[in-house]
């Protein structure tokens, strides 16, 4: 079955153990976030969803970066798909305020 | 790869009839990556309605170890995912968020065979692409099996609770459940649901590429781009995952 026409070329040894690193910082800051979600007491409201939003967004740089390689494209590329997620963070704002004061009109 | 540089020199000739690409990627990674923008508009607009809706609701204000259920305040996550296949004939009574944390370990895992298939694929190394391809489709559908059993587990339910009206309800449903506000639920279903869908979808996409790559139509095309760009795809499966963890379980 196999061509062999086609030439394999060998293993990318470094490529393999850089995914590898990045998997382990994957994981080391999931553990991480489990160890705040049980020892950051719940009266510490804003300090937790801040140290989550903020490790969130350090895991999904290195998996957009990373393993969808989005960080080695051309700028222009990068710009396009990172520039407009602007328009999400705007959206946080407005409804996490309309949100709250929905909360004050009804309690 | 000798083609692909005449076709730029070409292009550079004239630079209006098409032959270069803007992005230096192919038009196929860059619709995909334009597809995916547009699916993280739909997930973080269901995040943020989740964010929003919590914000409508009280928040439990007692100790923690005290925690009740009720319909008067929004659920404390790891009091609700508490549940793990076959804890209570080991005797453990609670597992907060232990199996969502491993259904998170799957998913990275699986994204990792995801990178490593690409990489084979880079080689034109037929036998590491199916490899890896298939390891990435069997962690995809454990994943899927993990979430059947969490979704069962939520919508039976453990104990009883008292709604507003007095009625006691068990489990969970579209208009009420035993954990909280109704709209607890329904977020926890639309969510979770949608993002099981794209899972779901992503390995029927993994598979047609596994085929193809399996059956030599890839190799015989030249290069494993398709898997690069099914790769894109089960990459933002797990990014999203990495959000809905973070917004519907921990904080």
């Amino acid at each position: 079955m196999d061509n062999p026409q086609v030439e394999v070329q060998p293993l990318n040894r470094e490529k393999v153990r850089h995914f590898i690193k990045v998997m382990i910082y994957l994981a080391i800051i999931t553990a991480l976030e489990f160890l705040i979600a049980f020892t950051v007491p719940h009266d510490y409201k804003w300090v937790r969803i801040v140290i989550f939003v903020v490790m969130t967004i350090v895991k999904a740089y290195y998996i957009v970066a990373e393993f969808m390689h989005l960080g080695h494209e051309k700028r222009s590329l990068k710009m396009s798909i990172v520039l407009p997620m602007l328009f999400v963070v705007f959206l946080v704002f407005i409804l996490i305020f309309q949100g709250s004061a929905i909360y004050d009109a009804l309690y | 790869m000798a083609d692909s540089a005449v076709l730029v020199e070409e292009g550079k000739k004239n630079l209006w009839s098409g032959g270069v690409s803007p992005f230096k990627a192919s038009y196929g990674k860059v619709m995909m990556w334009f597809f995916l923008l547009s699916d993280a508009f739909t997930f973080s607009a269901l995040l943020i309605t989740y964010g929003m809706i919590r914000f409508t609701h009280p928040s439990y204000e007692g100790a923690v170890s005290d925690f009740k259920f009720s319909q008067e305040y929004w659920p404390i996550p790891e009091k609700v995912f508490e549940a793990f296949p076959g804890m209570h004939s080991l005797g453990i009574e609670s597992a907060p968020l232990v199996f969502v944390g491993l259904m998170t370990f799957i998913l990275i895992a699986s994204s990792v065979t995801m990178v490593l298939a690409v990489e084979a694929g880079e080689r034109m190394d037929k036998k590491g692409v199916e490899k890896w391809m298939l390891w990435t489709i069997i962690g995809g559908l454990t994943f899927l099996g993990c979430q059947a059993w969490e979704w069962t587990h939520f919508i039976h339910g453990s104990d009883i609770s008292m709604n507003a009206v007095g009625n006691f309800i068990t489990g969970a449903g579209l208009s009420s459940n035993q954990y909280g506000p109704p709209n607890f639920a329904a977020l926890f279903f639309f969510i979770t649901g949608f993002h099981g869908f794209h899972v779901l979808s992503g390995v029927f996409i993994n598979f047609i590429i596994f085929y193809q790559a399996t059956v030599g139509i890839l190799e015989r095309r030249g290069h494993y781009e398709m898997v690069e760009k099914v790769g894109l795809y089960w990459h933002f499966v797990d990014l999203v995952w990495v959000f809905v963890f973070t917004f519907f379980y921990l904080v």
